[in-house]
Order: structure tokens, then C-alpha cells, then sequence
């Protein structure tokens, strides 16, 4: 048999790290090595090198490079901005607003909060995943401090109307942060235009690498710190810098935002193609999320009467790498929460499928998903009790 | 994450389908995951001669129905009766602690046909000797 190329689909776990981004980071792991904390030559390397990071992440952003504050990734900034917001403006109220799509390290900060004596409201969304700005605005009462309302969703890939939302914050003079984990690099952001005070980003999904993100802090922000320890970061986050790290941050966040409009074209035309093929050939079969307002890479759809880890193992099988909403990966045992707040019945969500795409992609992937997908499909439905009783052989798409 | 041998019953999966006019017929649902599974017996002689099944579920729901069909062929319904899903577990070389559960579905499923069948026949239904569904403690092993 010949060796079969492993299609890489699932982009919103994590991306690949661009050779450019791996050629600027290696001289900090060998040349430049010096703690930027200490006084000689080669730490003044390390130090220089985390400010350009800090430039260009800043303005990617729009912000100001002092406005940026480099962590170790999308859930410590989601963990700092919540718990050091709450903590700091405790005395002005306890309430937060969320929603209940977001990533757990936002949902499972919040009900750290909860059992620490904060309110919590968890704002619903509509059938496709998105947030009513007058929900929000309801939702807000004098005690309420702060609002943290995902850019864009992993799963579903739904984009929020962040500047709607954000205006409303602002209106109510209530701190706005969005976890923009998935948005970098494939939505164009600007903090101040749409009102964010805090933003939480994370390079290994735009071709960094893993374990360093980064946390927006609007200047004039009362927030406490989450780590505690040494003066790095302007005294607001301790530990010795991750260097080689945040300088392949700088680097990715640069070429992600370099082009934005141009690169989510070709992702797109190649999603699109994925999108018509699966729903114009296999019966009974539903996109989950909405139509436009959805990342440009994002392909996220329900097979009626499977479940999603029998089809991953099948597509693992034929070298395709995907992701599902099924119980039975979720350890939790329980579908996809972003799934069900959408209504989406729980055996439909069951049987969800995301392909995520990007620079790993090419036609010629779309075209092998488009060939092994309805067969693997077809199998298991043959072997399925709920096919055989709802005795449908075609049936039409939602 | 699953044996050679789960896989092998993933992939091939012996004994999928229906049992025409079958004697007796069991589904149960996953009360811990929300999966379903249906198994078709045809019975002669006290004797299990056929066994089939149905399933939507995860990779372990498909290989522990696939081995659980395969283990009843040929056994006798009191023979039968005994299969513990931990049996099946076994003879796949292993579940994951989280994926035990999906034999224990394979196990409910056998016992519904048999007694499916002894209800048609006039006789008593057999009770369940150990109700998993107070055992589950040990089959939810978080993954975090
Ligand atoms: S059937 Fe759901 S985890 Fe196995």
C-alpha cells in the first residue's frame, strides 16, 4: 500500500509552527539564551527581543505594546483577566456575565468564581450560536463587573458581534473581555475601535508555538495578578520570560495579520467546496453554526443516527485528522456544551463532525474528505438501529 | 488508545445486522452516554444458533456487540445468560477505564433478547444478578 498523506483538519485544536517562526525562535534557545532580568550583553538580547514581540503583538491589536502582557497561553490570560477583574472590582459588585458556548477556561473560571461568592449569568444563544446584544444588555445590573463574551467559537466557529457587544459594555461602564483564541489572524481585531478592555490570545493556533499566550490589559484596567513572583511583565505576571517562545509569538502574530483577507479567501473557497460536497451528498445531514458569520477555516456538521468517535476512528483510518462534539470523547461523557446551547437535539450532537482547516490544507485534501467521508458515513449508518428505524434512505438537509 | 483486538472488531465487525424473524430481541440505551444497541437472537433448542446486532455508538459500543455476539453463538441460553460484559471486555484484550461502560451495554442487551424470547415462550424472565448501573463509579473515570 502506499503510504497515505495525513490530512490535517482539525486547525482550532492547534496549528502546525511556521519554518520562519522556528528559524526566529531557535537563537533564544542557544545564542540568547540570558534571563532578560539580569545585566549583562546576552540578556539585553533576550530582553530586546521580547519588546519587538511585545510591538508587534501590540499591533496586531491595535493596542499600545505596553498594553500587552505575555502569558503561557489562551487559558491562563482567560483564568487572569476573569479571576484578577473579579478580585480587583469585588468591592464595586460580584456580578459577571458569560455565555454558555465559551471554552471551559472560561465556563470552569466562572464557577470558581460561583463557589468564591460571584454571580454568575450565563447568557443563552440562538440556534446558530450567536449572542443578542439586548440579552446582554438585560442581563447587566449595577453589580455587575465584568463581561467576557468569546470573539469567535471553537466548535461551531460562530463570530459574536463583538463591537455591538463591546459598546454595550462600554455604555454601561462595565469591564468587556473577549477570549479572541480563534479569532487572531482570521478576523481582522482593533481593541480600541471595538471597545475591548481585555483580550486573551494563544500563538499555537495561528502557527506559533505552544505554551505562550498573551493578555490585552486596556491601559487603566483594575486588575489583580494571577502569578505572583518576580517583577517580569511591568510587576504584573511573574516567572522568568519564555523567550524563544514569545518571539515566535511576535513572529506568527505578525504573518497572521499580515494579510488577513487574502488568506481567509483561500481557506474559505477550499471550506466552501468541503461545505457543498458533504451536505450536497449525504441525506440527513446538518451544518451546525451560521452560514456567514462562521471562521473562514470552520466546518462543523451533524450526521444523523452516528456517533462522531466511531467516524474519527475511521477517519484516522484514511490519514484524516477531525474532531467531534460526541459524549463519547468528551471524558465528561456528556455531547458538546456549545452543541446543546444551540438546541441541537443530544443524539444529533452526537454525531458531529469539525473539520478545521488552514495552511495545512490543500484541494487535494478536500477532494480525499470529499471521497472517504460518505462512505465511512454510509457504514456506519448501515450498522445503526436508528437508521434502519426511521427507514430513510435519502431525506433532506437542514 | 483501543487493543489490536477492539480495533480489529471495530473495523470488522462480525455479526452486523438483522435476524429475520428473530426469537428473541433486546435494546437498551446508554443511560451514561446516550448510545443504543439492539441484539437479535434466533434460538433452537435452548441453543443460541445465530446472533446479531445493531449499534450506534462509539468504537467500543461496536467492538464489545461484535464480540458479545460472537461470544454467545453456539451457548446455551443459561450459558449465555452468563456472559458479564467484563467477559467481553477481556476477550478484546482490555477497554479504557472510561469505555467500560460500552461493554455493559453489550451484556444488557444479550440478557433483553434472552428474556425477550422466554417472555414469547411462557417462561419466567431471569432477574439480573448484579445491576451495573450502580457500578459506574469506577467506569466514569475522569479524563482530566
Ligand atoms: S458508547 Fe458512548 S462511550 Fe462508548
Amino acid at each position: 500500500m502506499e503510504a497515505q498523506r495525513t490530512i490535517y483538519m482539525d486547525h482550532s485544536a492547534t496549528t502546525f509552527v511556521k519554518p520562519e517562526v522556528v528559524d526566529v525562535m531557535i537563537p533564544y534557545f542557544t545564542k540568547h539564551f540570558g534571563n532578560p532580568s539580569s545585566l549583562y550583553g546576552i540578556a539585553r538580547d533576550s530582553k530586546k527581543a521580547i519588546d519587538v514581540a511585545r510591538v508587534q503583538t501590540a499591533k496586531a491589536l491595535g493596542a499600545d505594546p505596553y498594553e500587552i502582557y505575555f502569558t503561557s497561553g489562551g487559558s491562563e490570560s482567560d483564568n487572569w483577566a476573569i479571576k484578577g477583574v473579579a478580585l480587583a472590582n469585588r468591592k464595586r459588585g460580584n456580578h459577571i456575565i458569560t455565555t454558555r458556548i465559551e471554552h471551559h477556561a472560561v465556563l470552569h473560571t466562572c464557577q470558581f468564581l460561583e463557589k468564591e461568592g460571584f454571580d454568575v449569568t450565563y447568557l443563552p444563544v440562538d440556534q446558530y450560536g450567536l449572542v443578542d446584544p439586548s440579552e446582554l444588555e438585560k442581563a447587566i445590573t449595577e453589580k455587575t463587573i465584568l463581561i467576557s463574551i468569546m470573539y469567535a467559537n471553537n466548535e461551531i466557529g460562530t463570530i459574536e458581534p463583538i463591537a455591538d457587544l463591546g459598546a454595550i459594555a462600554r455604555k454601561h461602564k462595565v469591564y468587556f473581555h473577549t477570549d479572541a483564541v480563534q479569532a487572531v489572524g482570521n478576523i481582522p481585531i482593533d481593541v480600541k475601535m471595538q471597545n475591548i478592555d481585555l483580550l486573551s490570545l494563544s500563538a499555537h493556533k495561528f502557527y506559533g508555538p505552544k505554551g505562550v499566550g498573551a493578555l490585552y490589559i486596556k491601559k487603566g484596567v483594575r486588575i489583580e495578578n494571577l502569578i505572583h513572583g518576580g517583577g517580569q511583565e511591568r510587576r504584573r505576571r511573574a516567572g522568568t520570560e519564555n523567550i524563544a517562545g514569545i518571539v515566535g509569538l511576535g513572529k506568527a502574530i505578525e504573518m497572521a495579520t499580515a494579510d488577513i483577507p487574502g488568506h481567509n479567501a483561500k481557506i474559505r473557497s477550499m471550506r466552501d467546496r468541503l461545505i457543498k460536497g458533504v451536505l450536497d451528498t449525504i441525506p440527513n445531514t446538518r451544518l451546525n453554526g451560521h452560514k456567514e458569520k462562521r471562521l473562514p477555516g470552520n466546518f462543523n456538521v451533524s450526521f444523523e443516527f452516528i456517533e462522531g468517535e466511531s467516524m474519527l476512528l475511521w477517519l484516522d483510518d484514511a490519514g484524516i485528522c477531525a474532531s467531534t462534539g460526541s459524549a463519547c470523547t468528551s471524558g465528561s461523557l456528556e455531547p458538546s456544551h456549545v452543541l446543546l446551547a444551540t438546541g441541537l437535539p443530544v443524539e444529533i450532537s452526537h454525531g458531529s463532525l469539525r473539520l478545521t482547516l488552514g495552511d495545512a490544507n490543500t484541494d487535494k485534501d478536500v477532494d480525499r474528505v470529499l471521497d472517504v467521508l460518505p462512505k465511512v458515513v454510509k457504514k456506519l449508518r448501515d450498522m445503526s438501529p436508528l437508521y434502519y428505524k426511521s427507514g430513510k434512505e435519502g431525506g433532506s438537509n437542514v | 488508545m483501543y487493543s489490536d483486538t477492539v480495533m480489529d472488531h471495530f473495523k470488522n465487525p462480525r455479526n452486523v445486522g438483522e435476524i429475520e424473524n428473530p426469537d428473541g430481541v433486546g435494546e437498551v440505551g446508554n443511560p451514561v452516554c446516550g448510545d443504543i444497541m439492539k441484539i437479535f437472537l434466533k434460538i433452537e433448542n435452548n441453543v443460541v444458533v445465530d446472533a446479531k446486532f445493531k449499534t450506534f455508538g462509539c468504537g467500543a459500543a461496536i467492538a464489545s456487540s461484535s464480540m458479545a455476539t460472537e461470544l454467545v453463538r453456539g451457548k446455551t441460553l443459561e450459558e449465555a445468560w452468563e456472559l458479564s460484559n467484563k467477559a467481553v471486555a477481556e476477550a478484546l484484550d482490555g477497554l479504557p477505564p472510561v469505555k467500560m461502560h460500552c461493554s455493559v451495554l453489550a451484556e444488557e442487551g444479550i440478557h433483553k433478547a434472552i428474556n425477550d424470547y422466554r417472555v414469547k415462550k411462557g417462561l419466567e424472565a431471569w432477574v439480573e444478578k448484579n445491576s451495573h448501573s450502580h457500578d459506574h463509579s469506577e467506569d466514569l473515570t475522569c479524563n482530566h
